[in-house]
């Protein structure tokens, strides 16, 4: 299913959440228990951050026993990475180019 | 200036809206949308005609995987509220199409002028192939457009 741009800049937005999605990215599934000592915030913030990066699926869970582990879902950028970032920052520069031209046109 | 950028926020995002209010009347908008030569300065160099039916290219200095040029045509013009031209990248065969539409509304001393730019269902089938972007490079892309959209 494909993520929701919108929540996936939202949860990127932030350098805890971006850090803890790198690090699953890069190192592969944690326990939230190995996440939070490596964040080194509570253990609360981190379930927090988790659920707003599950929330733009961004990352995915699994419970077994007592833990739980969660895991990168990459994919979820493909959107994102494709058309979203080519076309948001073309558009906005045109804007911006408009923008200068309207100041030098006559009224 | 206020600026926003969003996707919708459906479960398959088809759709970027980028809105801006300038402090010029849509009259003068308009023509800064309209006019080949106007449109050149900011947009692309075209053979734009407000004529629905007219079929034009803007075309830009060619880039990795695009040559530069844009196939349009024009779908709806009314003078000066609406604007809009299909949107086409690469061969007819397996292209990338889209709609771009343009809509001007007066505010209190300016133009509210919203970019609409629809259909990228077929971009998103394309866009899996996304594992080639590094990480590296997708971070450093994403706080551009971040810085851009904040």
């Amino acid at each position: 299913m494909p993520a929701v741009p919108n929540a996936v800049f939202k949860a990127l937005a932030d350098p805890t959440r971006r850090a803890i999605f790198e690090g699953l990215t890069r190192d592969g599934e944690q326990t939230v228990h190995s996440i939070t000592q490596r964040a080194r915030i509570s253990q609360p913030a981190v379930s927090k951050h988790l659920a707003q990066l599950k929330q733009a699926r961004l990352v995915r869970n699994r419970h077994c026993g007592r833990e739980t582990h969660y895991s990168a879902r990459p994919e979820a950028l493909a959107p994102l990475v494709d058309w979203l970032k080519v076309y948001g920052a073309f558009w906005l520069d045109r804007f911006d180019r408009l923008e200068s031209l309207l100041e030098r046109m006559e009224p | 200036m206020s600026d926003t950028t969003k996707a919708d926020t459906a479960e398959c995002p088809s759709t970027l809206v980028v809105e801006r209010v300038f402090p010029h009347p849509p009259a003068k908008v308009w023509r800064a949308l309209t006019e080949g030569p106007l449109l050149a300065q900011w947009m692309m160099n075209n053979d734009f005609q407000p004529v629905v039916g007219h079929k034009f290219q803007f075309r830009a200095d060619p880039a990795p995987n695009w040559n530069g040029i844009v196939d349009c045509e024009v779908i709806a013009v009314e003078p000066p509220k609406r604007l809009s031209y299909n949107w086409g990248v690469g061969p007819s065969e397996y292209g990338l199409h889209w709609v771009v539409l343009w809509t001007l509304t007066p505010t209190d001393g300016g133009t509210h002028l919203r970019m609409e730019q629809s259909g990228f269902t077929a971009v998103q089938q394309a866009a899996y192939n996304g594992a080639r972007y590094g990480w590296n490079k997708f971070f450093g892309g994403l706080d551009q457009v971040l810085g851009g959209i904040q």
